[in-house]
């Protein structure tokens, strides 16, 4: 069901792991919706010098961090921040419908990351972790019904095209 | 390096005995059963052979009591939808439990499209229903009380008996989905007291495609299918005689087997929950320590997400299922691991490892060796893991 680059990634994913004197941590996602994704990041003159994540989550996840990282590493911040969700969906080659949606986190995370970076700098301490809250659609993707691959709006939580009932947290 | 199957839940192979009697059959050129002439009575006695087995296989008094259908989804949507339609004069009010299997949630939910009003009882940290919460439930408005026989996920079995106490005396009307207890476990319909039970041909080595639904003498079902008068009236249209034949032949190895099989299932099983503290720590058993069935292991493993364990297990060859919301694509946490109060995300890292008849202690050995090795990977990975992991 899956790419050869998602399995790729999944089995040898790139950038694992902490850095401890990080200049940026970007914290996305909650069990609820299955995934939790950790973005540390560190910066030198505008720039990702290094970048290493941390995901609880299913095949697609692990990818999609992974993928993330790839493309984010190297990049200046202006450059990282146009990084979106479908560009690394793109870059794994697609990611099932229902996957897309759960595996959204990881340009989230990243620019997470980058807001806590400069509110750092800007002496406006660590932006919030936004573990509790619901991942934001804000790079166009759409919401697609787990059961039937229908289309749903944002934050509906009944499938009229099966009706079926969604989880509320989506 | 030899696959491993410990999904066996999913699917079962068909045994060797099944097969020879489906191709047997196949040449066999078996007309229509309903037919006047020797063609159809061929088919009609090769029919009637199969239906006396699987009656035995439950202990149904007589064979006219059992109803071929199309498997253990169909039967569980008969059972429930037929009695609804059947009894909705008399009132529009169900008993379920908190943990059945979406066969019958989802033919609930679509009855109460229809305005029938569902009760859904809670079950203890095990998964077992408390019969006094199944009386309580019950108005002079319930037309019927459906609750598993065992659950798919954690493999606990539920006082059937009891409940049908409680239903004999309210005079409503009791269904078991018994799909994974039938052919695995002894299941006894005159002891259960049930009026209906729905169980599947491939739980026990039949081919898919092919289940039974227990229909008591005397209780009122409206058939799914209208049309001919197959199956004494109860399910219309021409029978999937070579599933059923193969579903006979596989009924009648489960009787023969069944103290060999459970007590081979049961070795196995005991060995995987005594020697998996010696490979991780940071698990959860799930189900009842006693009544649960033999073929079935419930584990969630802390910090880690099913569908990532199911993957990388699969690279080594080692098949088993999880019921992380990942993996099963509804993006949402398994409401049978919730209800028993596991954590959303110890709920994610959920495996169900399934034991069959071909598989040996050296299977529950690798299967372990691997499994050490993917969890401390993805421990590596996740977030949620500080170095230590304790056993609850």
């Amino acid at each position: 069901m899956y790419s050869e680059t998602v399995m790729d990634h999944f089995r040898n994913p790139r950038n694992v792991g902490v850095i401890k004197d990080a200049d940026g941590v970007g914290e996305v996602g909650n069990p609820l919706c299955g995934d939790m994704m950790t973005i540390y990041l560190k910066i030198e003159q505008e720039r990702i010098r290094d970048i290493k994540f941390q995901t609880f989550g299913c095949g697609a996840a692990i990818a999609v961090s992974s993928m993330l990282t790839e493309m984010a590493k190297g990049k200046s911040l202006a450059d990282a921040k146009k990084i979106s969700n479908r560009d690394v969906a793109k870059a794994l080659e697609g990611l099932p419908k229902n996957k897309l949606h759960c595996s959204n986190l990881g340009a989230d995370a990243l620019h997470q990351a980058i807001q806590d970076y400069e509110a750092r700098i800007s002496g406006k301490g660590k932006a919030e972790p936004k573990r509790k809250e619901t991942h934001e659609h804000t790079h166009g993707d759409k919401c697609y019904c787990p059961y039937c691959d229908a289309e749903v709006p944002e934050g509906e939580t009944f499938c009229s095209a099966c009706q079926n009932d969604l989880v509320e947290i989506h | 390096m030899t696959a491993i199957n410990l999904d066996h839940l999913s699917a079962n192979p068909l045994l060797p005995e099944v097969k020879d009697a489906m191709i047997e059959a196949i040449r066999a050129d078996y007309g229509n059963p309903s037919s006047q002439h020797r063609i159809g009575d061929r088919a009609a006695e090769a029919l009637d052979a199969a239906r006396q087995s699987v009656a035995r296989l439950i202990n149904s008094p007589t064979s006219k009591e059992v109803v071929f259908t199309s498997g253990g989804t169909e039967s569980v949507n008969h059972a429930i939808k037929g009695v609804a339609l059947a009894h909705s004069d008399r009132g529009k009010h169900i008993v379920t439990s908190n943990i059945e299997h979406n066969a019958v949630l989802r033919s609930l939910r679509r009855l109460k499209l229809l305005d029938f009003k569902v009760t859904s009882v809670p079950v203890d940290e095990y998964g077992r229903v408390n019969p006094a919460d199944v009386a309580e439930a019950v108005t002079d408005q319930t037309i019927l009380v459906t609750i598993m026989h065992s659950n798919n996920e954690i493999g606990t079995v539920q006082p059937i008996e009891e409940i049908a106490a409680v239903t004999r005396e309210r005079k409503v009307i009791f269904h078991t989905d018994a799909v994974d207890s039938v052919g695995v476990i002894p299941v006894d319909v005159q002891k259960l007291g049930v009026n209906l039970l729905s169980f599947s041909s491939n739980t026990f080595y039949g081919p898919t495609g092919v289940g039974g639904l227990y229909v008591r003498r005397g209780t009122k079902v409206w058939p799914l299918l209208d049309g001919g008068v197959q199956e004494h009236n109860k399910r219309a249209g021409t029978e999937n005689l070579l599933g059923i034949i193969g579903m006979g032949v596989a009924a009648e190895a489960a009787l023969r087997d069944m103290d060999r099989r459970i007590a081979h299932a049961s070795g196995l099983r005991g060995k995987l929950m005594e020697t998996l503290p010696q490979y991780i720590d940071g698990f959860i058993f799930n189900g009842h320590p006693e009544e649960v069935l033999p073929n079935l292991v419930s584990v969630s493993i802390k910090y880690v997400e099913g569908e990532s364990i199911v993957l990388m297990l699969d690279d080594e060859g080692i098949a088993v299922s999880t019921r992380s919301a990942c993996a099963a694509g509804a993006l949402q946490a398994s409401h049978v691991l919730l209800s028993i109060g596991r954590e959303f995300a110890d709920a994610q890292g959920t495996l169900v490892v399934s034991f069959g008849l071909e598989n040996t202690e050296e299977d529950v050995i690798r299967f372990l060796e691997a499994l050490k090795g993917t969890v401390k990977t993805l421990r590596e990975i996740s977030p949620l893991y500080n170095g230590e992991a304790v056993n609850e």
